[in-house]
């Protein structure tokens, strides 16, 4: 098969995390039996959702490249990543994807000013061949997240405001070209008002840039305003998965509709009703056979607490069910 | 609609600000200017606002605990305790450890941080109980805790866990059941959901509500997110860069919202089935220690006229449930025309 046209290609991807001792051991699987693809032709932003423990981080750091998946196929540009072994590669690989991580303030250095994470970016990447290129193309990145040298020049992280340091971090990642940013929880630390203006930026890079952006968010509002695609996960499984439009406006899986209802949106024309079950230690929902949903969910039937749902193709899209069977 | 709610608690003329000393350099951070307000018994009072607009401070003088840099340079809070008015700045120590957790109590931000990750659960409860109420004997407070989390809902397994073996919303429930197991009259709460998920965030705000649906007490939640405000909250008041700039009733805020600010909180949200371009606010806050001359928001303000750069706009009524500090409101169009 040629994977060449897709920019990336997940098939059947599962990380397992042993924990405890090695007499009390068991195994979370963290990611299972992942599969996604995204286009390489046109940009698109792909929204990973899920709540926390649902396995998105890890699936993020697994398409970085940080972590190794323990079993299952995932290719960027037709090169399997797990494979890359030389230098020279992995800085192709670094150079093409990038990340940009949920706390700025972790992403720079208190004791560096952040041009130093601009200037090494740029010249370790081979951007510039003349030092003296280095302004212009900084300065041009910059602009790209509405900043500029002029404002950034000589000040430390602690000049700026987390909005700023988001911004800053975008800019960086931008810098060496990349066709795929991965970015974690980008506006969870950024106040309420400001999030819009950095969430904007994303659309712009893949409007104006032709970057694609695996946005991983539990933020739905934002991810319907900004995503072509989304994929719910949970425990680890992908739920549910199609086009943000049909997903988020007439969610399927019992999960997706829970996790709509529960945004609190700013109007009073919606009220809670009925109250809802939590689960009281995560661990049990990982080690659940069957559907993880099954404890939690009001349609729950005999066979979804022993047998995990296949995927099925229903309203282009997919979900992971026994009501759509 | 009530009417003539009776209030709980007077705030009035409160300033509370944070004074550091650097190089003999005096540098005072405003966090709290010149605040009155009033909570009202049995209601659910929301503080909306950005990060670093004053909002926690504000809740550390509510409860009383004001530790250096943090010091009171006027006003007074006023609790009502046995339908007396005490203001609470005047309270000694002593007085201050009398009120917390009987009177007034407080749910913290991170709920890691405040149980003790070596000791069960059911010592914690143990605990606190022997530092608040030592009147009460041991096995009659384990049949009030293990009743007070049945009734909220809590399994009671939880008291025999770690506070590592809970989810990140069952530890926080449990901070939460903590908080209000003396039945305090008055709930004081910062954030309670901000690091949680969005099911887990609606678990904890309607567990809130329904406690205080129950107990008819008084609730103050700080949050910087409008969509919780308009899930719970009775009345919303809006802080900026130290102040209070508007205030009413829920519904008020929501379908009416007069100051440019509130406005701009409540639209930059984005909403499922809207794909319209939307913007946060322009700008930042100001830096507190270095305020402008005039309103605060100015900056930042789409509707800005020359007056709100030479006067502080007060907080007027524009209606019974409603109070709004800016000139748009407070000085009619007419003034403005020339």
């Amino acid at each position: 098969m040629n994977h060449n046209n897709k920019l990336l290609f997940i098939k059947n991807l599962t990380k397992i995390f042993s924990a405890g001792s090695f007499l009390f051991k068991s195994n979370i699987v963290a990611v299972n039996n992942v599969s996604l693809e995204l286009n390489a032709q046109r940009a698109e932003i792909f929204t990973l959702a899920g709540e926390s423990g649902s396995g998105k981080t890890t699936l993020a750091r697994i398409i970085l490249g940080l972590v190794r998946p323990t079993s299952g196929t995932i290719l960027y540009k037709g090169r399997d990543i797990t494979q890359i072994k030389s230098a020279k590669d992995w800085k192709w690989f670094t150079r093409e994807v990038q990340p940009i991580s949920q706390n700025p303030f972790d992403t720079f250095s208190p004791l560096n000013k952040v041009e130093t994470y601009l200037y090494d970016t740029a010249i370790n990447y081979n951007i510039v061949t003349n030092k003296s290129e280095v302004y212009n193309i900084l300065d041009e990145k910059l602009k790209a997240v509405g900043l500029s040298w002029d404002e950034v020049r000589g000040k430390y992280p602690n000049e700026f405001s987390g909005g700023q340091l988001q911004r800053l971090s975008i800019a960086r990642a931008i810098i060496t070209n990349p066709s795929l940013i991965v970015a974690d929880e980008p506006v969870s630390m950024i106040d309420a008002s400001l999030r819009m203006s950095i969430v904007n930026l994303f659309k712009n890079l893949k409007e104006q840039f032709n970057v694609s952006v695996i946005y991983i968010t539990h933020d739905l509002a934002t991810a319907y305003y900004i995503s072509d695609r989304i994929a719910i996960m949970l425990r680890g499984s992908i739920v549910e998965s199609g086009p943000v439009e049909k997903v988020l406006n007439a969610p399927l899986h019992p999960y997706t509709k829970l996790l709509k209802q529960s945004i609190p949106e700013p109007t009073i024309d919606v009220q809670w009703e009925e109250e809802i079950q939590l689960s009281v230690t995560e661990i049990k929902e990982f080690t659940a056979s069957g559907c993880k949903f099954a404890a939690r969910c009001p349609y729950v039937m005999e066979t979804c607490k022993t047998k995990e749902p296949e995927e099925t193709f229903v309203d282009e899209r997919a979900v992971r069910c026994y009501l759509y069977k | 609609m009530r009417s003539n709610p009776l209030s709980i608690v007077k705030v009035e003329e409160l300033k509370a600000y944070y004074v550091s000393e650097s190089y003999g350099i005096n540098s005072v951070v405003k966090a709290v200017d010149d605040v009155s307000f009033e909570i009202y018994e049995d209601e659910i009072l929301g503080i909306a606002g950005e990060s670093g607009c004053g909002k926690t401070t504000l809740l550390k003088t509510l409860l009383g605990t004001i530790k250096p840099p943090l010091s009171i340079f006027g006003g007074r809070i006023f609790y009502r305790i046995e339908d007396e008015y005490r203001d609470i700045l005047s309270f000694r120590e002593g007085e201050l450890r009398d009120i917390r957790w009987k009177i007034v109590s407080y749910i913290p931000q991170g709920s890691m941080s405040v149980l003790n990750p070596v000791r069960k659960i059911k010592d914690t409860f143990l605990d606190f109980m022997e530092a608040h109420r030592p009147d009460i004997s041991k096995s009659e407070f384990d049949s009030l805790v293990k009743n007070y989390l049945g009734a909220l809902g809590l399994p009671t397994e939880v008291l025999d866990s770690y506070p590592h073996q809970l989810s990140g919303g069952m530890r926080q429930r449990v901070t939460i059941a903590l908080s209000t197991i003396f039945k305090p009259k008055i709930v004081l709460a910062d954030e309670p959901t901000t690091a949680l998920d969005v099911v887990v965030q609606r678990g904890i705000l309607q567990l809130l509500r329904k406690i205080q649906r129950e107990e008819k007490n008084t609730l103050v939640v700080v949050s910087h997110d409008m969509g919780v405000h308009a899930r719970i909250s009775d009345r919303v008041g809006i802080m900026y860069a130290g102040k209070i700039i508007e205030i009413g009733n829920t519904e008020e805020i929501y379908t009416n919202p007069l100051h440019p600010y509130t406005r701009y909180l409540i639209s930059s949200l984005p909403k499922i089935g809207d794909k319209a371009y939307r913007t946060g606010v322009p700008g930042s806050p100001p830096s507190l220690s270095n305020l402008p001359a005039g309103c605060r928001f100015q900056d930042r303000c789409p509707e800005i006229k020359d007056i709100c750069r030479e006067e502080e706009p007060s907080l007027v009524e524009v209606n019974d449930n409603h109070k709004v500090a800016c000139f748009l409101v407070s000085k009619g169009e007419e003034n403005y025309e020339s």
